[in-house]
C-alpha cells in the first residue's frame, strides 16, 4: 500500500498527489512515468512522475481527471492509500547535447514537463517554457515553471489569459527569431505533439514527444502500447515514453488511443451513477 | 494379471457447458480410478521416467505410495523436490517428460503420472494437510538471497533455496505473484486458487514475497548486492512479445497473445466493468500460431461469447507446437483449424482504424527446417480474406530486455536471452543466476521450473564456498 500524504487540486480537472514510495523517488529520473492499481479489481494506470523528493522518499503525480480510474482517484484524502504503485518505469528523457530549449506543453502535460524543465535549468541550459490551455481555469504551474525557465510563454485559445491562440503560434515565432534553438520538447494532447513535430520539422530542429499509449503491464510484457516510430514497432513503456516526435506515426496513436473509447466511457458512467448513490444514501 | 493397456480416462466438463465457463476443465481422478492407475506403474528397478522429470520427482516412489492409499506420504514425497505439484499436474506436458520414458508406454499408454501428481496435490489440499506438511526449518539462515520474478522459475528457486537453509526475497513486478502462471494460463486450465495456495506454501516456507518492484528499474542488481545479498537469481520471463510482420499489425483489435491473455487472466476482464480493464472480443477471432498460448487465447474467446474462432497456422497440425490434449480440447470446444494457411495483412477500417479481417495465402509443407519440422511453402495465387473482428498474434516472445539493460556486464546471446551455463544457470556476472525463459526463450512451465532447481543447487554451492561453509 502507498499512502497518499498531500492532496491538491491544482485546477478544476487536474488533481496533484504526493504519494510515500521512497524506491521509486530514490530511483527516478525525468520523463520516467509510474503504473498505479487503486484497489482490487482496479485497472492498471500510467501516470507521469511529475517530481519526487528522495529525502521524504515520496513521489509527485499529476493527473487529469477523464476515466473512471481518475475520477475514482480524485476522491482519495490524505492518508488514503493506493493499492498498487510500480515505478519508475520507462527510458529517462535523453536530451543529450542540446543548449538552447524550448519546452512545450498543453494540459497535464504541464506537470509532466515540470521536471524535465527543471532537470535542463539546473544543468545550466538556455530554457524557453511555452504553456497553454483553452482558458484561463485550466492554467496552473505557472509559477512554478517560470522559476526554472530563462523566459515564460502562457497562451490561452480563448484569449482569457496570456496570449490569445495556441503554442505552436508562439513556437513558430521563436523559431523565427532565434535560430540557435536546438531542441524542442513538447508534452500534452496528442494533437498538440503532433502540431509541434509538424512544425519544427519545417525548421529542422530536433523534437522529443511524450506519448501517453494505452498500457496494461508497462514493462515491456505485453505490447498494448506499442506505437510506430521512423516505419518500427516499439513499445510506448520500454523503448519510451519519449520518442522523435518527427518520426511518430500520430495518426496510428490517436487511432489506437480510442481502442476501448466506449468501453471506457461506459465504465465511468457506472462509477459516477454509484458515486451518486452513495452520496444519496448518505455514505 | 494382464496391465491395462489404456490410461485411466479422467472426467472432464462436457464441451458444450465449459465453452460457457471459465471453470477447469479436467476435473482430476477420483480416488478409485487413482488407485486403478496406480497399480498399472510396474515400480522399476531403474525408473526411466525420473530421468524425463526436469525436478527429479521420485515418480515410483509417490506412486507406491498412492497405491498404498498413503496420500499425504505420496504428497511429501513429491513435495521433497517439486513445491507446486498441483501446477505441475495441471499444465505440464508430461507426455513429452516423464511418460514418455515410462516402460509401460512401450507398448500401451504410459502410466498417468501428471495426472496421479495432481490427483495427490489435489487431495493434500482438500484434507487440509498443506499446512501440516511444511517443513520446519531452521531460524538461522545462511545468507539472503534475491530472486527477480514470482514465475514458475523463481518460485521453484526460491522455494528450494528456502529449504536449503535461505533468507530468500522474491521481487515480482506485477501486483499479483505467479507469472505466467497467472497472467498466461486460464483459470480453466489452471484455477487461481490453486496457484495462490502453492505460492502461499511458500510463504509457509519463510519465503518473502515483495510486489510491485521491477528489478532493473525500482532497484539494480549491483544495488541488491550492496544491500548484502548474497546472490540473485533472474526469473524474468519471456516478456517482450512478437507481432506477425505484416502490414496492419498494429490496427485496433490486433492484441498479443500476452495482452489479449493479461487482460483476460490477470485483470479479469470477462468481468468488465465490474472490474475495470475491458477487452473486445467481437464475433470472429484469429489466433496466429499453434502452441499452447493459441490454444489458451482461442479457447478463451469461445468463453467470452465469439461465435467463430480460428487458429491460423502456416504448417499442418502434426507439427503443432501444443499439447495434443490441449488441441483435442480447443477443437472439442469448437475452434476451426486454418492450418497449412499464413497471414499476409491485417486489413482495417480506414476511419477507426480497427480490425475488419484478415488476408491469408495457402501454403504447402516443403523440406524440414533448422527446427526439424518441414518448412510452410507459400502456394502463389491462394490468398483469400477472412473477415475478422480480433486478430491474436501468438506467435511467440522474446525474452523481457529491462534487466540486461540495466546491468550492462551481463552478458546477452543473440534473441536477447541473458547467457547461462545450462547446468548451473550461471551468468557472465558471479553471484548472478537466471533461468527460464529468460534464459531459454519461451518454453515450457516446467522447463522453467528445472532451471530455477539447478540454479539453486548451484547458487548454495557459491555461496557456502565463498562464505567457506563445509
Amino acid at each position: 500500500m502507498f499512502k497518499i500524504i498531500k492532496r491538491e487540486d491544482v485546477s478544476d480537472t487536474v488533481k496533484l498527489i504526493e504519494v510515500e514510495a521512497p524506491l521509486i523517488a530514490s530511483s527516478a529520473k525525468s520523463g520516467q512515468f509510474v503504473v498505479l492499481r487503486l484497489k482490487e479489481g482496479g485497472e492498471r494506470v500510467p501516470l507521469t512522475i511529475a517530481d519526487k523528493d528522495k529525502k521524504k522518499g515520496t513521489v509527485t503525480i499529476v493527473f487529469q481527471v477523464v476515466g473512471k480510474s481518475t475520477i475514482e482517484l480524485a476522491s482519495f484524502k490524505v492518508g488514503d492509500s493506493i493499492k498498487d504503485l510500480l515505478g519508475p518505469l520507462g527510458k529517462a528523457t535523453d536530451f543529450a547535447g542540446a543548449k538552447n530549449i524550448v519546452c512545450v506543453a498543453g494540459g497535464v502535460g504541464i506537470a509532466e514537463i515540470y521536471p524535465e524543465v527543471k532537470e535542463l535549468h539546473e544543468e545550466g541550459k538556455i530554457v524557453t517554457t511555452i504553456i497553454g490551455a483553452r482558458n484561463k481555469a485550466l492554467l496552473f504551474f505557472e509559477e512554478e515553471l517560470k522559476a526554472v525557465s530563462d523566459a515564460m510563454h502562457v497562451t490561452t485559445d480563448d484569449g482569457s489569459y496570456g496570449r490569445k491562440g495556441f503554442v505552436s503560434d508562439v513556437l513558430k515565432e521563436l523559431l523565427e527569431k532565434d535560430k540557435t534553438i536546438d531542441l524542442v520538447v513538447a508534452v500534452g494532447p496528442v494533437i498538440m505533439m503532433k502540431v509541434v513535430s509538424d512544425l519544427t520539422k519545417n525548421y529542422n530542429v530536433r523534437t522529443i514527444v511524450s506519448l501517453n499509449p494505452i498500457m496494461l503491464d508497462a514493462t515491456g510484457m505485453c505490447g498494448a502500447c506499442r506505437v510506430t516510430v521512423g516505419g518500427k514497432t516499439l513499445f510506448g513503456c520500454v523503448d519510451g515514453p519519449s520518442f522523435d516526435g518527427h518520426q511518430v506515426d500520430f495518426g496510428e496513436l490517436i487511432k489506437r488511443l480510442n481502442q476501448f473509447k466506449d468501453e471506457e466511457k461506459n465504465s465511468a458512467e457506472i462509477y459516477k451513477l454509484k458515486c451518486r448513490e452513495c452520496r444519496e444514501n448518505g455514505h | 494379471m494382464a496391465i491395462n493397456p489404456k490410461k485411466t480416462d479422467m472426467e472432464k466438463q462436457t464441451p458444450e457447458k465449459r465453452v460457457k465457463n471459465f471453470d477447469e476443465v479436467a476435473l482430476g481422478y477420483k480416488e478409485a480410478e487413482a488407485l486403478t492407475e496406480a497399480a498399472r506403474c510396474l515400480q522399476c528397478k531403474k525408473p526411466l521416467c525420473v530421468d524425463g522429470c526436469p525436478v527429479s520427482i521420485n515418480i515410483p516412489a509417490f506412486i507406491k505410495l498412492v497405491a498404498e492409499k498413503k496420500y499425504n506420504e505420496a504428497a511429501k514425497k513429491i513435495k521433497e523436490t517439486n513445491s507446486l505439484p498441483a501446477v505441475c499436474g495441471r499444465v505440464c506436458p508430461q507426455e513429452e517428460q516423464c511418460e514418455i520414458k515410462c516402460i509401460v508406454g512401450k507398448k500401451n499408454e504410459p502410466v498417468g503420472i501428471g495426472r496421479l501428481e495432481r490427483f495427490v496435490a489435489d487431495a493434500e489440499r482438500e484434507s487440509g494437510n498443506i499446512e501440516k506438511n511444511v517443513v520446519k526449518l531452521p531460524e538461522k539462515k545462511i545468507a539472503k538471497v534475491v530472486i527477480a520474478g514470482s514465475g514458475p522459475a523463481g518460485l521453484t528457486c526460491a522455494g528450494d533455496l528456502a529449504m536449503l537453509g535461505y533468507d530468500v526475497t522474491i521481487y515480482e513486478s506485477l501486483h499479483a505473484t505467479g507469472g505466467v502462471l497467472r497472467y498466461g494460463i486460464p483459470q480453466f486450465r489452471l484455477p487461481k486458487e490453486i496457484l495462490d495456495i502453492e505460492v502461499d506454501y511458500l510463504r509457509k516456507l519463510g519465503v518473502k514475497i515483495i510486489v510491485n518492484v521491477l528489478i532493473g528499474k525500482t532497484i539494480t542488481i549491483p544495488e541488491l548486492f550492496k544491500q548484502g545479498y548474497a546472490a540473485v537469481f533472474v526469473g524474468a520471463g519471456a516478456g517482450l512479445p512478437s507481432f506477425l510482420g505484416v502490414p496492419g499489425e498494429n490496427l485496433s483489435g490486433v492484441y498479443s497473445a500476452n495482452e489479449y491473455l493479461t487482460r483476460i487472466n490477470l485483470m479479469q476482464a470477462y468481468k468488465f466493468p465490474e472490474t475495470d480493464t475491458p477487452v473486445r472480443i467481437g464475433n470472429k477471432v484469429a489466433v496466429v500460431g499453434a502452441g499452447n498460448v493459441a490454444m489458451d487465447a482461442a479457447r478463451c474467446s469461445l468463453r467470452l461469447g465469439a461465435k467463430e474462432v480460428y487458429i491460423v497456422y502456416r504448417r499442418s497440425e502434426e507439427e503443432m507446437p501444443a499439447r495434443k490434449e490441449e488441441i483435442e480440447n480447443a477443437v472439442e470446444e469448437g475452434v476451426k483449424l486454418h492450418i497449412l494457411t499464413a497471414p499476409v495483412e491485417v486489413l482495417g477500417d480506414e476511419k477507426t482504424g480497427r480490425v475488419k479481417g484478415m488476408k491469408v495465402i495457402k501454403c504447402k509443407l516443403g523440406e524440414p527446417d533448422a527446427s526439424g519440422r518441414r518448412r510452410p511453402v507459400i502456394i502463389p495465387g491462394s490468398e483469400y480474406v477472412m473477415e475478422l473482428d480480433t486478430v491474436v498474434s501468438a506467435i511467440g516472445q522474446s525474452p523481457n530486455p529491462l534487466i540486461p539493460q540495466s546491468m550492462p556486464e551481463l552478458k546477452i546471446g543473440k534473441w536477447g536471452n541473458i547467457v547461462t551455463d545450462e547446468t548451473t544457470g550461471e551468468t557472465s556476472v558471479p553471484g548472478v543466476y537466471a533461468g527460464g525463459d529468460i534464459a531459454t526463450g519461451a518454453a515450457t512451465v516446467i522447463a522453467a521450473m528445472g532451471a530455477g532447481k539447478r540454479a539453486a543447487k548451484s547458487m548454495d554451492a557459491y555461496i557456502k564456498a565463498k562464505l567457506k561453509i563445509n
